[in-house]
């Protein structure tokens, strides 16, 4: 039986391909006299450099929304100067970071010191493989999808157990097992949400869950079947992110930086990189997760039959396209601007509340709700995907 | 050769290096939390060998329990604990190296007979790629069900066990002489880290 959805599954990908840029780029390789195999190892690149290139221009954004919205909230104006309402001032702190001098200290562990801030960006920027911007429009859609992501950011706790203890700093190495128990703590309920949300889409696959939440517009968001699971989702998430009021491993206060405190120039900036990165990424997860991923709120084969197009149609696939990508980042940037307004306006929590929060408070709701979600699933086949 | 299969192997051949350099220094190295890194690093090159075999799931789980949470836990540990105290001289420790070095080699020795004498067969069964999930699901709901829950079971066994050594307070006598314990060895686990301002 299971083969038979999985062929049916497959054909139906093959109905609503959609726009399939891998397929035009190797045709018109062919039309150039490439081989196959070559036009193939030419695509590969593409959407690597397109989907960092585009993560990286995603930081710039954010650190402007952060510094922007955070001066709203306390009644100031904040970067003015460089260029139109300081738009480029996100520029001008990356070049700064770039040129400063590059202190080891004198009693660190070189190596390690050097590696932790590599190790705990890489996982994060190997996590958006998975992130879908249409149909087609991801660099890979991987069957173990959604668990690859949080197998990855799973790795992120070594790095920040490394460059803690690299540092010789008891600040750091405090920051450093702050960060990694919290990291451990929040990904189990993480985790749970996650399946419940697989469960009704019998799929792990990002853009199967995402299909399946695009059958009647916004209604079809599994939000609305998943409530308990997105707020679980998404205090998770920005715990998981060290964002207020969950930013405990680098608490200023009380630990100077955490394990960043020893941390200057281009190492430091790889730390500041991944924390906006993953928040970002955390933000377009939720989104594929709950919010309808690249769906507009009202099906876009409606939209086509309200104007007599066919959405077969080259045009419509290239404006239904774009407009896939638009509504993610449009969504994205919308939890973007919540977490940012959570940073201004909440205060930080305790560590022994965090651990709290963590095990006694949403590991077992998160239970519950895996536990609710299968039973309605058995119960309503329809609505909770049979 | 094409190129996707002359990338395995150049793949394959990092990967073995990786795992034989890798494991040697955890063995080797003096310092500990060189040990317990390299460790993790073994652990992925391990999970990169599943992913050559296809089997990303296998892969993906690999490196969510054991990067993630079995080497996490050993370098917390590790990191909670972290003296500085040089190790006591121990009696005829050359003589130690060398004999757990010859188990080593003969154990090696074993191996390598095993792996030539016997007949694998080639190619291997086919790998079921991405199906490999749901096939491990059903699997472990119909005939491993019972080592499934077994398993569960002594994982369950030992979070308690862990939990009862952790907190003191519960036994204030020595289980096996009855005596009471070194009340400096009992702690509270729950003591609130903020001062109580009710009582002076």
């Amino acid at each position: 039986m299971t083969m038979v959805t999985y062929q049916a599954k497959n054909l139906l990908a093959q109905v609503s391909a959609g726009l399939d840029l891998e397929v035009s780029f190797s045709q018109a390789m062919k039309g150039l006299g490439f081989s196959p195999q070559l036009a193939h190892i030419l695509w590969l690149p593409l959407p690597m450099l397109l989907v960092l290139v585009a993560a990286l221009i995603g930081v710039l954004v954010t650190v402007w929304l952060e510094r922007k919205i955070s001066a709203a909230a306390q009644q100031r104006i904040g970067p003015e100067y460089a260029g139109a309402l300081g738009i480029l001032q996100p520029m001008a702190d990356g070049l700064k970071l770039l040129v400063k001098e590059d202190v080891i200290p004198a009693k660190a562990d070189s190596l390690l010191f050097t590696l932790g801030p590599v190790l705990v960006l890489v996982p994060v920027i190997l996590s958006w493989l998975i992130v879908p911007f249409g149909q087609n429009l991801l660099i890979s859609n991987v069957g173990i999808g959604i668990f690859l992501w949080i197998s990855l950011s799973s790795i992120q706790p070594i790095g920040l157990l490394m460059s803690g203890y690299a540092s010789n700093n008891k600040y750091s190495l405090l920051g450093g097992l702050r960060a990694a128990a919290q990291s451990i703590s929040y990904e189990i309920p993480l985790a749970l949400a996650v399946l419940a949300v697989v469960m009704m889409s019998n799929s792990l696959s990002t853009v199967d869950i995402v299909d399946q939440q695009n059958n009647a517009g916004f209604l079809s968001w599994n939000i609305w079947r998943q409530p308990v699971g997105f707020l679980i989702f998404w205090i998770c998430a920005l715990a998981e992110c060290e964002r207020l009021p969950f930013d405990l491993p680098e608490a200023e206060e009380e630990l100077v930086a955490g394990y960043q405190t020893e941390y200057a120039g281009m190492k430091f900036a790889l730390f500041y990189l991944g924390s906006y990165i993953n928040l970002i990424l955390s933000a377009l997860l939720v989104s594929v997760l709950y919010l309808g991923g690249w769906g507009f709120p009202i099906p876009v084969e409606l939209l086509a039959n309200w104007l007599n197009q066919s959405i077969d149609a080259p045009i419509i696939q290239i404006i239904t396209g774009s407009l896939g990508i638009v509504m993610t980042v449009i969504k994205a940037y919308l939890l973007v601007f919540l977490a940012i307004l959570l940073r201004w306006t909440t205060p930080r929590v305790r560590i022994d509340q965090l651990l709290d929060l963590g095990w006694k408070f949403l590991l077992p709701i998160s239970l519950v709700n895996l536990l609710f979600t299968a039973a309605l699933k058995l119960v309503f086949p329809t609505f909770f995907g049979g | 050769m094409t190129i996707a299969s002359s990338t395995q192997q150049i793949c394959f051949l990092v990967l073995s290096a990786g795992i034989v350099i890798g494991s040697l220094g955890v063995v080797l190295l003096e310092n500990i939390v060189y040990s317990a890194f390299l460790l993790g690093g073994v652990f992925m090159a391990v999970a990169g060998l599943y992913l050559l075999l296809n089997a990303s799931f296998v892969a993906a789980a690999q490196v969510l329990v054991y990067v993630g949470a079995v080497n996490v836990l050993i370098l917390f540990a590790i990191m909670l604990v972290n003296k500085k105290e040089d190790l006591k001289p121990i009696k005829g420790l050359q003589l130690r190296r060398l004999l757990s070095g010859g188990v080593c080699a003969g154990l090696l020795a074993l191996l390598i007979r095993v792996d030539i004498t016997t007949t694998w067969k080639l190619p291997g069964p086919q790998a079921i790629g991405e199906q490999a999930t749901e096939r491990i699901g059903e699997h472990l709901f119909t005939d491993y069900l019972l080592p499934f829950e077994l398993a569960s079971v002594l994982l369950l066994m030992a979070m308690i066990g862990a939990i009862v050594l952790a907190r003191r307070d519960i036994l204030t006598n020595d289980i096996g002489t009855g005596e009471s314990v070194k009340p400096g060895l009992i702690e509270k686990a729950n003591t609130p880290l903020l001062i109580d301002k009710s009582s002076p």
